[in-house]
């Protein structure tokens, strides 16, 4: 097992290759609807995962309001394409990057706090947009937006029929989220956030330019976590704010990270794999009794799994990794 | 807008304010204690109102009197949680902040499950209590009773906290814990017993918020969550690890409550707190009465 960091990286795109393309086969085997829908969640909430990987796993800024990012790419692409006709293929580039902008203009006060302050102001502004698209009567308020049906078509990216566009566009997505993760990790700003989450002031000292890097982190993060709100909101055809900026996305956005391994390339795919469908597979088994049994299994696994791998499920598979990876970053 | 209008919105802000104080104290203590966030606190509320219900329901013990009950029913149930939870998160190496966070983050979903399992999502409430819906008028400003005796509950037991902390033995041992664990022990002192206890005691308090609570809003399994975010606020506001600020940050945001009530529609009472708390960490990023 003593390979080098070049190796290791080129070992992890091949096997992304093979995945994605084993992935891309499946529907060819699954024709169950349901099955399908929890292929795509899951492949949805591993590519935000992976987008929040990046600021709170790679860089250590522990974000538990990224559900605002989410909300603001499924707002401004359902926005943009029912009240002015815009496809959602700009409204989602245009979510995306003004939640970017958001992000970066959130960065100037919020890098300066540290630890549970930081987290609880993520938390706080997360819930202060929430209430905001609540009350914003243009935008639908509490009622939200129905999106209006315009046929099976790529242009308007919309489908009914069939599920299975949504399937590779989710599988691109994640792909992509995976790839610029992938990319980063050996780039200047990937050492920049490991040194930055590791000793903020050591980094400081040594000429890394922590705000910067920082801010690239928040932006990349909230941009792909939009361009996820925008795809969510066409699969639904339907969004509130409760349903697209609640809480619980923050959540389901970081658990996967963290079950697998946060601050690793692979943890949150392994992550939303294992995590995904076993929260739909509970909730229609045991949660249609509305008792909570559900709640009550998927929190015991998360205490659990905490507790006993603080690490995540990735330090399971590869011991070796850790020390390779240490290596990479001494070489 | 009459100045008894604003009077009366201060009021009724100040007497919910001391109350959020009293919720936030609790967990200040934990945070200034050992430096961890209990992410289930708004569940330790819950659980009290909870307690409270049944213990009038089945018992016919008024809230009122059963608050003693329930504080000590949350006490144990604050120390078994650190001992069976908490205790190993604070033992991770690797990602410690995640670790605290996601475990009781989890633990809170465990809760609000086993509370809609037990006690079904219905809304309860209790319907006639010593308290529920009386008000005393003063100068013409209206005070709820329940709200007024938990302003007071909240007071004495500020109060209390103050001097346990400050003179007695145990404080002055969860004084030296806070300040060095690891030389504690070469004193005899069992560092997990009193983290324990200090578990116990910020339960404890939040116990008896719940149970003055319990009069006058409703009870489910998902009511914890909208004042534990209050309550991370008004900690963050005060300061982490400052009981004082918290109790400060308490009547801060009550009052900051009321008077958005008064200028902005109802749904948005709380962008005011966001927006003061967001405010006050821009400017001192430890709060108003953290250390740094």
């Amino acid at each position: 097992m003593d390979k080098t960091f070049a190796a290791r990286r080129r070992r992890d795109l091949i096997v992304a290759a093979v995945l994605a393309a084993l992935a891309a086969l499946a529907p060819l085997f699954v024709k169950d609807v349901y099955v399908q829908n929890i292929l795509i969640l899951t492949l949805m909430y591993a590519a935000l995962s992976q987008s929040w990987n990046i600021l709170s796993g790679y860089c250590g800024q522990i974000s538990l309001g990224h559900a605002l990012y989410f909300g603001i790419g499924a707002y401004a692409t359902e926005l943009l394409f029912t009240k002015f006709g815009v496809l959602p293929w700009f409204g989602m580039l245009a979510g995306g990057a003004i939640a970017a902008i958001i992000a970066m203009g959130l960065g100037y006060p919020f890098f300066r706090l540290r630890g549970h302050y930081f987290v609880i102001a993520t938390i706080v502004i997360a819930e202060i947009g929430l209430l905001l698209f609540q009350n914003w009567e243009w935008a639908g308020a509490a009622m939200g937006i129905t999106i209006p049906v315009r046929g099976d078509s790529w242009l308007k990216f919309q489908f009914m029929r069939s599920k299975l566009p949504y399937f590779y566009f989710a599988l691109v997505l994640c792909g992509l989220a995976w790839f610029v993760t992938w990319w980063l990790e050996d780039s200047k700003w990937g050492f920049w956030w490991r040194a930055v989450k590791d000793n903020p002031e050591a980094a400081e000292s040594l000429g890394v330019v922590v705000f910067n890097s920082k801010m690239g982190a928040a932006a990349v993060s909230a941009f792909l976590v939009a361009i996820g709100g925008a795809f969510y909101a066409q699969f639904l055809a339907y969004i509130d704010p409760e349903s697209v900026m609640g809480f619980q996305f923050s959540l389901l956005m970081a658990l996967p990270a963290v079950l697998g391994g946060i601050g690793t390339l692979w943890g949150p795919v392994l992550g939303a794999a294992i995590l995904i469908p076993m929260t739909e597979l509970t909730r229609s088994y045991i949660g249609g009794s509305g008792r909570g049994v559900d709640l009550i299994v998927y929190g015991t696994l998360i205490v659990l799994i905490s507790l006993a791998l603080p690490q995540g499920l990735v330090s399971l598979f590869s011991r070796s990794k850790s020390k390779n990876q240490a290596k990479g970053a001494t070489r | 807008m009459t100045a008894q209008a604003i009077i009366q919105s201060l009021a009724s802000g100040l007497l919910m304010g001391l109350l959020y104080g009293l919720i936030a104290v609790g967990l200040a203590l934990i945070f200034g204690l050992m430096d961890v966030v209990n992410f289930a606190h708004g569940e330790f509320l819950m659980i009290a109102m909870y307690v409270s219900f049944f213990l009038f329901t089945f018992f016919a013990i008024d809230p009122l009197l059963s608050a003693p009950l329930v504080a000590a029913a949350l006490f144990v149930l604050g120390a078994v949680v650190y001992l069976l939870v908490v205790r190993f998160a604070m033992r991770a190496k690797a990602n410690a902040g995640m670790v605290q966070i996601f475990s009781t983050f989890g633990l809170a979903i465990v809760m609000r499950g086993l509370a809609q399992f037990f006690f079904t999502p219905d809304y309860r409430s209790i319907p006639q209590s010593w308290l529920g819906g009386k008000t005393i008028s003063v100068a013409g400003i209206f005070l709820p009773e329940p709200q007024l005796i938990g302003a007071l509950v909240s007071i004495l037991a500020f109060g209390g906290l103050y001097f346990f902390i400050h003179r007695t033995d145990f404080g002055r041992a969860l004084e030296a814990t806070r300040e060095d664990p690891g030389a504690v022990a070469l004193v005899g002192i069992d560092k997990n017993r009193v983290f324990a206890l200090g578990w116990g005691l910020g339960a404890a308090l939040v116990g008896l918020a719940g149970a003055i609570m319990a009069v006058f809003f409703y009870i489910y399994p998902d009511v914890g969550a909208s004042f534990a975010l209050i309550a991370y606020v008004t900690v963050a506001l005060g300061g982490f690890g400052s009981v004082f600020g918290a109790f400060a940050g308490g009547i801060i945001v009550g009052l900051v409550e009321a008077v958005t009530a008064l200028v902005l529609p109802p749904s948005l009472k709380s962008v005011g707190i966001y927006a003061v708390y967001l405010l006050v960490v821009f400017i001192r990023p430890r709060g108003l009465f953290g250390s740094m």
